[in-house]
């Protein structure tokens, strides 16, 4: 009992004295803050991140991750770290942040990006956190450039210029014959989001607005689920969206899966499915969603055309 | 005979609400005319994906438990026989789950329900083995709780094993069973290994009645105890086995109808077993309507319903043969 009192002092000494500078051992125990400090700590600065970081499916910056040790998120391991700041998100065990705090130890926790909006204000924290505000900054600069730039770029509907898909749009006036206001270049196809269980994300989601930057509109909204939640499969079919955005495929078989894969989803004539999407490019907020804007462009313009994805 | 289209009228009744019920919440008329002419709406695929397979499927299921548990209840004299209690179905779950997360199904899919047949077959042939031929009331129960518990202990671990997050929570659906999202892919898979099992339990009557007297009178009679043995075991595991593959273990079916139906049809086995038939299907459909209308908007499980329904039953059934056999 003493010998932990002694070392907590230690470290309540070694935190004083490196409060003056940016924090020299970083740990962080979330995915996300993991991405965030991978992308600005000094050379160093992070001693550990946590395991699913290193997982490519989840994690944009995993090839980064593989030269930091990694962790679990368990108290006992991330104190022996000896870390002056923990970076966690808001939904980490309780009980191993209030542990962490107990013991002296300064923990940062990150609310997830529930918008677009949010994730320059991310990056400037985690810069002011980690002392690196120039190249948050610059970062932060570099994401509003991309996605003004995204933005910018001609709606899905009216950019059909190119020669196959102006072909492409006749053939599916023909085929489908349900494209109310095709001719106008404003027109948004109908979008879902579909995950395991029968999970969709509204536009009050980070997803939702990854979809909408798409220049999609989301179905969740009409089923008055705008924070998302269960959408039986049902409700899904009968709200007969454009395109059905498949969450991620996890590995193995599940049946929280089976309505991913219901033979319904493609006896919906108009509808195309789009995915699996990947879970590195949608959860965090990160300029990493930029990817995700980019690949949904794709299958919005071929659902307002009628053809095919080119990507 | 008015009993047998009674039931089968209730059958087909409960068919149709079935297939009016369900989160779409589309008008019963509309939704019954996109099921039969194809208009090219969304409420067609509903119809003809979702909601008629799930009700055929129910359907099927129920037959199958219904028919099984009153085979049971014939040859082991038993009341308290069921294929869900006494493990049968749980075995099944776990041949299912062994086939899923072997990858066995997907290169080959009628190794899912071929693998809780499997199971099932080991799991009647050890209660037959531990009850004895006269099927003690109690070593039947113990026996059933001890192969349960096996069974279900190492679904659980299968699942808890498998790299998919969500595996574990496919404990409850195999353990409570539910027919959500099922497609007419299930019914094809089930569908052969359902019809062998019912041909093979629907040919138990004779035998089984002459069991009741006893088993060197109906050996005089002309009865072949090795056959019938033979059949009820493959017969139960093929129904309980191909039904538990596609919609989990649900228990309490076969304990349920056999007991209503008896003091319609009569005690005599081979009256029972085609009357709980269409029984377990009517009791499945109503319990498949009843978790849609309760929480239509969560995958509430068919063993939940069932278990309510059942568990007092079966509580007042073991005080009676309690009272019976001091």
């Amino acid at each position: 009992m003493t010998a932990l009192a002694a070392l907590a002092l230690a470290l309540m000494l070694v935190g004083a004295a490196a409060a003056a500078g940016p924090p020299r051992r970083v740990v962080s125990v979330n995915l996300c803050t993991d991405q965030l400090a991978l992308m600005l700590a000094a050379p160093g600065q992070l001693v550990s991140v946590s395991r699913l970081a290193r997982d490519p499916a989840s994690s944009a910056m995993a090839a980064a991750a593989q030269a930091v040790p990694v962790n679990d998120g368990r108290a006992e391991e991330v104190f022996l770290l000896r870390p002056d700041l923990v970076l966690a998100g808001t939904f980490s065990s309780p009980a191993t942040v209030d542990m962490l705090r107990r013991l002296g130890i300064r923990v940062e926790r990150f609310a997830p990006a529930r918008s677009l909006e949010d994730i320059p204000a991310l990056i400037g924290r985690m810069g002011r956190l980690l002392g690196r505000e120039a190249q948050a900054e610059r970062l932060i600069a570099r994401f509003r450039a991309d996605l003004a730039a995204l933005r910018a770029a001609a709606p899905p509907a009216a950019s059909a210029v190119s020669p196959a898909a102006a072909s492409a749009r006749t053939a599916a006036g023909i085929a489908s014959g349900t494209a109310p206001g095709a001719a106008s270049g404003a027109r948004r196809p109908r979008a879902a989001l579909y995950h395991a269980n029968g999970y969709t994300l509204g536009s009050d989601t980070l997803a939702g607005d990854i979809l909408a930057a798409a220049g999609l509109a989301n179905v969740a909204d009409e089923a008055g689920l705008r924070g998302g939640g269960r959408l039986p499969l049902e409700r899904l079919i009968l709200l007969a969206p454009e395109v059905i955005v498949r969450g991620r495929d996890y590995p193995g078989q599940a049946r929280a899966e089976a309505p991913l894969n219901h033979p319904a989803l493609r006896a919906l004539r108009g509808s195309r499915i789009a995915g699996p999407t990947e879970d590195r490019d949608w959860i965090c907020g990160t300029p990493q969603v930029l990817a995700a804007i980019r690949s949904l462009r794709a299958q919005a313009a071929a659902a307002a055309t009628g053809g095919e994805p080119e990507g | 005979m008015r009993t047998a289209a009674a039931l089968v009228a209730l059958c087909l009744a409960l068919f149709v609400l079935s297939l009016v019920t369900g989160p779409a919440g589309a008008p019963p008329g509309a939704s019954l005319a996109a099921l039969v002419r194809d208009d090219g709406t969304p409420l067609t695929v509903v119809m003809r994906e979702i909601r008629l397979p799930r009700a055929i499927l129910a359907a099927m299921v129920g037959a199958s438990l219904g028919l099984s548990g009153a085979a049971l209840q014939g040859y082991l004299r038993n009341p308290l026989a069921e294929p869900g209690l006494i493990g049968v179905s749980g075995a099944a779950a776990l041949g299912a789950v062994l086939a899923i997360h072997t990858g066995l199904s997907l290169r080959f899919a009628l190794a899912l329900p071929l693998s809780a047949l499997a199971m099932a077959v080991l799991a009647v042939l050890l209660i037959l083995a531990l009850a004895g031929p006269r099927g003690g009331s109690v070593t039947l129960i113990l026996a059933g709780i001890a192969v349960s518990a096996l069974a279900g202990a190492l679904t659980s671990l299968v699942l808890n094993l498998s790299p998919n997050p969500f595996a574990a929570a496919d404990i409850v659906f195999w353990m409570m069973g539910s027919l959500a999202d099922r497609s007419f892919a299930h019914v094809w898979l089930a569908l052969p290994l359902m019809a062998a099992g019912w041909a093979m339990l629907a040919g138990l009557g004779r035998g089984l009645d002459m069991l009741t007297l006893g088993e060197d009178a109906a050996q005089a009679m002309g009865a072949d105890p090795a056959r019938l043995r033979l059949m009820l075991v493959l017969g139960t595991a093929a129904s309980v086995g191909a039904a538990t593959a596609v919609a989990g273990a649900i228990g309490f079916v076969g304990l349920v109808v056999p007991h209503l139906l008896r003091p319609l049809v009569g005690a005599r086995p081979s009256a029972l077993l085609w009357a709980s038939a269409p029984g377990g299907a009517a009791l499945v459909l109503a319990a498949d309507v009843a978790v849609r209308v309760l929480l239509p908007e969560r995958d509430l499980k068919l063993g939940v319903v069932m278990a309510l329904v059942g568990a007092p039953l079966f509580l007042h059934l073991i005080h009676r043969t309690r009272r019976e056999m001091p």
